[in-house]
């Protein structure tokens, strides 16, 4: 299973927990199991069907271009960051 | 000799490390070279159409106010003009954010800020835009339209607009934290926050604990070439735009989304650039400047900007206050760090303070950490990317921190730096593990430099005192987007190269010199062209220092499609097998018989039927940048003045495509450092007007103020691109500001909490430390 990294400002919805392990082959699967056992979790990270647009998901140290689509291993590391705008 | 293995992955696992390259590392003359010094590069404001209006944009003259009439008829009335528009010729945009590029935009925020709806919120606010035959005629029109305004109370700082009873300039606005958004009306856009380890634990295992406040001003990025959009709406609905943008397709999003139009129905023709440095990455004048052409009868419409109307008009970047604490042991190990980062984004949200919040510790290997960041709008113009955005503010504000640290310790300053100085394995500050890296090898670098080994010189007179400093800086380049490239192979053997990346640095012949080395041919041999929005795939943003890595990806990419082409042609040709033709380093071969990529274009002839390869990618690639910067600095005790001595820029900059253009992005980001750091800001009176709207009064540096900047590249190859390519434009801006700063202190042992460190800043400093 993935290990997800839970940003300091939604471990309000996970009781604290920084790193768990979570099923799911792609960010959308990930995010659905985190969903179901964090109610919330969901509309925290997505505006509707997509990642919030000030949010990029980081899958083992690249950012990721696809979103909800992208895969995850069972042994990767996931990170939701502030996306970065550069000049 | 280069030979291109076929089988290699576009993104590959392991670059070509070591590998002696025939034409990356080499320094050709630039393609658009002789159009550049001849003056036959055509910018902006050099479009010249039949029929063509000249606009001139009506700005607010009050910072924050409600409009509650605009009375255009006297103004329409003078012979000459053609056309008005104000906020009621736009269509009216839902609150939707939307990601554009790297970042979100909220298009109705775009539309309020590209013409203002029901208030102003800067002195500079856009208000109407008239066209008329002339640009005299344009601005007699413009002092002839009545708006009546209601005054509504300022406030141009972050630590006005965060107090509880500031006047809020956007009743909507509520504060969000990462999906969850606040009651109350605010100012304060958004919070965000990284935090790891225990700070508590960190503090008590520290010897030393250093805690400090900084401020820095409004800056702006200071681009030579003012905006232009010339806009034809044609009779037949089509929209044509010359303008002067670091992203084409971005500005015809942009354009479309603002004036409610399919994408297909703008043609954005991208102009030679005059600087940008981030400020050109969003939208301006181009829809007004295609409304008055609807307005006036589908004539071509031209808007230029004055240099005034770019300062008060046009993002800036954000004036900040950064809290900074950290503790360390008596060995120099950082125990804890603590930040909150408060930046004004301007009249909408959106400051640079994410991508300041992972700055700002990010060059070091931490465990206990907490970063704070907050967006808060100001009566200020809407801030806008500027090279690194909120980089250079952080690292001032960190590094100096550092800096006191290594002195209360007795450490070296660099050594202190190389103790915690992050490496492959450890983990960022914003959690994602940090992948291959070379900032320990700047910092050993600039350890060994002949700049860090000489000793400083003696003061020129009595009354001044020079002193050293030194400071790290961590950039997170873009190494994704989309880019999208066509190759043409012509009959006589040369390479026309199509792309949509606007070249705003040298990157036409970076893109050319990678086709070169992936076909084996000279950069010479390949015509690089920059194209419109129509005749090229899309193409994101010339920014986040992502161009040279991923449209060099999506060139090497079409480069080996090419060779593909060629090895089928010379099949068809002697009449063998695919199988037994190779291709080497720009040679065809088939058993006993070779020809080189020249002969073979040539060969094919006529009727056969161009070879072309078009390649649209979007990697997910990493590439992050640090640097690390040297000063000498005399100051002058009585006037406050503070001299650049010497200079000296270390930078991991992956595999150099062209050295000398790299070499360019080190010195000219360090020179924008320096300028912010010594110079430049923003000043405003009490009612929020800019009061320093011209390049004599907002004072960049000029060559007179600078010494020669050395560069020290070190090369660490970058293992998701081919090439090894990592951005390499924006990193050399962030730790300027710092480095100045301590060597201020090494000098004069003071302190500056305060940009820019302008010789009253210096002064006030001495004074309070006696």
């Amino acid at each position: 299973m993935a290990s997800v990294w839970i940003p300091s400002l939604l471990r309000d919805l996970t009781g604290g927990i920084s790193e768990l392990d979570v099923p799911g082959q792609t960010i959308r699967e990930v995010i659905d199991s985190l969903d179901e056992r964090f109610p919330g979790m969901r509309d925290r990270l997505c505006d509707q069907e997509r990642i919030r647009p000030n949010i990029a998901v980081v899958v083992d140290g690249l950012r990721s271009q696809h979103g909800m689509r992208e895969r995850v291993n069972a042994d990767s590391e996931v990170h939701f960051v502030p996306a970065i705008s550069g000049g | 000799m280069t030979t291109i293995e076929l089988e290699q992955s576009v993104v590959a696992d392991t670059p070509q490390t070591g590998k002696q390259y025939d034409v990356i590392g080499t320094r050709p003359i630039r393609h658009d070279g002789y159009d550049k010094v001849t003056g036959r590069a055509l910018y902006g404001a050099d479009i010249r159409l039949n029929d063509m209006l000249y606009g001139k944009v009506l700005r607010s003259p009050h910072a924050h106010a409600r409009i509650l009439s605009i009375d255009t008829s006297r103004a329409l009335a003078l012979p000459g003009v053609k056309a008005i528009v104000t906020t009621t010729d736009l269509p009216s945009l839902e609150s939707v954010v939307s990601r554009v590029g790297e970042g979100a935009v909220n298009w109705r925020y775009l539309s309020n800020n590209i013409l203002a709806n029901d208030k102003v919120l800067y002195h500079g606010h856009a208000v109407a835009a008239v066209a008329a035959t002339s640009m005299s005629i344009a601005e007699e029109a413009i002092s002839l339209i009545q708006v009546e305004y209601e005054l509504l109370p300022v406030v141009t700082t972050v630590q006005q607009a965060v107090q509880p009873d500031a006047p809020i300039l956007l009743e909507e606005l509520r504060t969000s934290e990462l999906g969850a958004k606040g009651e109350a009306m605010t100012n304060i856009a958004s919070h965000d926050q990284f935090l790891r380890g225990d700070l508590e634990r960190g503090f008590a295992e520290a010897t030393a604990i250093v805690e400090r406040e900084f401020i820095t001003s409004t800056v702006h990025q200071g681009y030579i070439e003012p905006h232009s959009a010339t806009a034809i709406w044609g009779t037949d609905g089509l929209i044509t735009i010359w303008t002067s943008t670091q992203g084409a397709h971005d500005a015809r999003r942009q354009a479309a989304e603002v004036l409610q139009l399919p994408v297909s129905r703008i043609k954005v023709v991208p102009m030679e650039i005059g600087g940008g440095f981030g400020g050109k990455t969003v939208i301006y004048l181009e829809p007004v400047a295609a409304l008055l052409s609807q307005k006036s009868g589908n004539r071509p419409v031209q808007l230029t900007m004055t240099r005034w109307d770019v300062l008060a008009g046009t993002g800036p970047t954000s004036g900040s206050v950064i809290k900074v604490k950290m503790g360390a042991d008596k060995k120099g190990r950082i125990t804890a760090a603590q930040a909150s980062l408060t930046y004004a984004a301007g009249a909408y949200p959106g400051s640079p303070v994410g991508a300041a919040m992972a700055v700002i510790f990010n060059p070091y290997n931490l465990e206990n950490v907490q970063v704070d960041g907050y967006d808060v709008v100001t009566n200020t113009p809407r801030a806008a990317a500027y090279r690194a955005p909120g980089g250079t503010n952080a690292a001032f504000a960190s590094e100096s921190v550092i800096d006191e640290l290594a002195s209360r310790l007795g450490i070296d300053p660099l050594q202190i730096r190389h103790i915690n100085g992050a490496k492959e394995g450890d983990r960022r500050v914003d959690g994602p593990l940090v992948r291959r890296i070379g900032y320990l090898e700047t910092v050993e670098k600039a350890q060994a430099s002949a700049h860090y080994q000489s000793p400083l010189p003696a003061p020129s007179s009595p009354g001044r005192k020079v002193g050293r400093g030194v400071a790290s800086g961590w950039w997170g380049n873009w190494p994704g987007g989309t880019s999208s490239v066509s190759v043409v192979v012509n009959n006589d053997g040369a390479v026309t190269l199509i792309e949509g990346s606007t070249d705003i640095g040298g990157s036409r012949v970076a893109m050319a010199m990678q086709l070169a080395e992936t076909l084996g041919l000279q950069a010479s041999d390949i015509k690089p062209l920059v194209v419109d929005t129509d005749s090229v795939g899309y193409n994101d943003v010339t920014a986040g220092s992502r161009t040279t890595y991923a449209t060099g990806i999506a060139v090497y990419k079409a480069g080996l499609r090419i060779i593909d082409l060629m090895r089928e042609r010379a099949a068809e040709f002697w009449d063998v097998d695919i199988s037994t033709v190779q291709f080497d380093n720009g040679v065809i071969s088939a058993r006993d018989r070779r020809l080189s990529f020249k002969e073979l274009a040539r060969s094919l002839g006529d009727g056969n039927g161009n070879i072309v390869a078009s390649v649209s990618i979007s990697p997910n690639g990493d590439g992050v940048a640090l640097a690390t910067h040297i000063v000498d600095v005399e100051v002058d005790t009585g006037t406050g003045k503070v001299q650049i001595l010497r200079y000296t820029a270390i930078q991991d900059v992956g595999t150099a495509i062209h050295p000398a253009y790299v070499e360019g992005q080190m010195q000219g980001g360090a020179a924008q450092g320096i300028g912010w750091a010594l110079n430049e800001e923003y000043v405003y009176d009490q009612q929020g007007h800019l009061l320093n709207g011209s390049m004599l009064d907002y004072r960049i540096p000029t060559a007179l103020d600078l010494p020669m900047i050395d560069a020290i590249m070190v090369e660490t190859p970058n293992p998701t691109h081919p090439f090894g390519v990592r951005g390499v434009g924006e990193v050399p801006i962030v730790p300027p500001a710092g480095a100045i700063a301590n060597a201020i202190h090494n000098a004069i042992g003071v302190r500056m909490e305060v940009l820019p460190m302008s010789p009253r800043r210096v002064l006030e400093a001495m004074w309070a430390q006696k």
